[in-house]
């Protein structure tokens, strides 16, 4: 499942294309999953100019899996992430930190 | 990048500029006939469905939104416009970029019926238009019925609600100007289900902290169907004591069932009378009427039941409700950023079955609803909702989400930036 979700990860970028489909259904269930990020982080994880809220887009992959361990366990305090990240597992966190590091800044 | 995107049909439209185009009624000759998918209703839930199904599908699937205002205004941050702090154009947005980015076609009237059967819609303009796939975000009604007198008084300007946010906000701002030191503003609250668990009790605070710095011998009367407040009930509680005591006062079990316009009085179930210098009376509310007339509010004819895991009606194929309209799942707040999220689920799923692929199994949903206490501090809730499919529902993940601590500004900062980004992620 993970390798599947890192070929469509890849495949979204451009680094792997498929022959005959455009997507399957896992490269669309991860940008599904990615969209429950943008209302506040920005469509691509691509804020408007000036806010606060980190980008997502180009987040290296290690740095979103460090950021959502420390506020699932806490480590780093926060107004709302430390209570949206504990509804993530860590399977969906894995294909949210592989998308977005693939997504142009 | 090898990916691209396909320039469609509607594209074309969409090359007609930036500022976008909205189709109007009297050029019926340029609305089309078909698309294969329809949207109804431009608020946060069908705006973001609408380029969201563009997206999802790399541009492939053509898309028409029907919405019959000229701009999107958000009822999030609108009680700010009462409170002060903000102006109408701070929480109006156009929809150009739904057209100018996204190739929507957007066609600027509402719809006056569905024919589930044979898969059209009739917009009140005249024109029809056929679809492989309907998405209906048609928003709530207010039940003018459930509040005796309550549909004249608000028509004649007197009794305002300004729930759905756009002329009545400015309007009752007019009134709370207008109204003399002294004076008392009472709000009342339907039993809930209603759009915007917290959205009453913030109008109120930010009705106090006017009061505060221009009115302070004024008064804020909460008079709440609900027993007790029904959203971040501790934190409001404990912010009015601090900061607002013997301005605001809550009671709550107060039904609402007359207002009498010409001693601007409302009458309730078992209390007494109560009178006030403004009144905004917030009545029972339901689906959109589109979606109550074409028989898809099958809830108590409210609300409409749908299957979560695409939305789709249990009422009728291909058409699939979302946003405030729905039967809300538990926990699942009537709210914009809960419509955003409702918004996406549809668009993938819609795109999965346009295109022959299965729909996604696991989908998921949150949301953050912020409220200010002032023109400053903000409290929060949120929350993580995934799809059970042993009981096909949504569910909010144990463990996840929350309120604030206490308010603060860095919140406040926060709520802003989340207004600015879901503007942007709803409206392209």
């Amino acid at each position: 499942m993970q390798l599947r979700n890192l070929l469509a990860a890849l495949m979204l970028t451009g680094l792997v294309t498929s022959p005959v489909l455009a997507q399957d259904a896992a490269a669309l269930n991860i940008r599904s999953l990615a969209a429950t990020c943008a209302a506040c982080h920005g469509t691509d994880g691509r804020p408007v100019g000036g806010s606060t809220l980190a980008p997502l887009a180009g987040m290296p992959q290690e740095a979103m899996l460090a950021q959502f361990k420390a506020f699932k366990d806490g480590s780093r305090p926060a107004t709302v992430m430390h209570q949206l990240a504990k509804g993530y597992s860590d399977q969906q966190v894995e294909a949210l930190a592989t998308y977005f590091s693939n997504i142009k800044r | 990048m090898k990916r691209r995107s396909f320039v469609g049909a509607s594209f074309a439209v969409g090359s007609m500029g930036a500022l976008g185009s909205l189709v109007g009624c009297a050029s019926t000759g340029s609305i089309p006939s078909k698309a294969k998918v329809v949207v109804v209703g431009g608020g946060y839930g069908g705006a973001t469905a609408a380029k969201y199904v563009r997206m999802l599908s790399d541009y492939q699937i053509d898309v028409v939104l029907v919405e019959p205002n000229s701009s999107f205004i958000s009822c999030p941050i609108s009680n700010l416009v009462l409170g002060g702090s903000k102006t109408m154009g701070d929480i109006t947005r156009p929809y150009g970029n739904l057209n100018g980015k996204h190739g929507v076609t957007l066609v600027k009237d509402r719809v006056s019926s569905i024919d589930a059967a044979k898969k059209t819609v009739t917009l009140a303009g005249g024109a029809s238009i056929a679809y492989d796939k309907l998405i209906l975000s048609p928003g709530i009604d207010l039940m003018w019925s459930s509040i005796e007198g309550l549909q004249a008084a608000q028509a004649s300007g007197q009794i305002l609600q300004a729930w759905k946010a756009g002329p009545e906000t400015l309007a009752l701002r007019k009134q709370l100007e207008a109204m003399p030191d002294g004076g008392v503003y009472a709000l009342t609250i339907p039993l809930a289900p209603y759009r915007c668990p917290p959205g009453p009790y913030e109008r109120a605070s930010q009705v106090a902290s006017y009061f505060k710095q221009a009115k302070p011998k004024s008064k804020v009367l909460i008079l709440d169907a609900n027993p007790d407040v029904t959203s971040k009930g501790p934190l409001f509680k404990k912010f009015w004591a601090d900061n607002y005591k013997g301005m605001l006062e809550y009671q709550g079990g107060h039904k609402a069932v007359a207002v009498d316009a010409k001693t601007n009085t409302v009458k309730f179930e078992v209390q007494n009378d109560v009178k006030a210098d403004v009144l905004n009376v917030l009545p029972d509310m339901s689906a959109g009427s589109v979606a109550v007339k074409s028989g898809l509010a099958n809830a108590n004819a409210r609300w409409c039941h749908v299957n979560y895991l695409t939305f789709e009606s249990t009422a009728a194929k291909d058409v699939h409700v979302i946003g405030d309209a729905t039967m809300s799942a538990p926990l699942m707040p009537k709210s914009g950023h809960m419509a955003n999220s409702h918004g996406k689920v549809v668009a993938a799923a819609v795109v999965a079955q346009l295109s022959g692929l299965e729909v996604n199994p696991n989908p998921m949903l949150n949301n953050t609803c912020y409220s200010f206490v002032n023109d400053k501090l903000v409290i929060h809730v949120a929350s993580v909702h995934q799809y059970v499919a042993a009981e096909k529902t949504f569910k909010a993940v144990a463990g996840s989400g929350g309120v604030s601590l206490g308010p603060t500004e860095l919140e406040g900062v926060y709520a802003m930036n989340w207004a600015q980004n879901i503007w942007a992620d709803t409206l392209g």
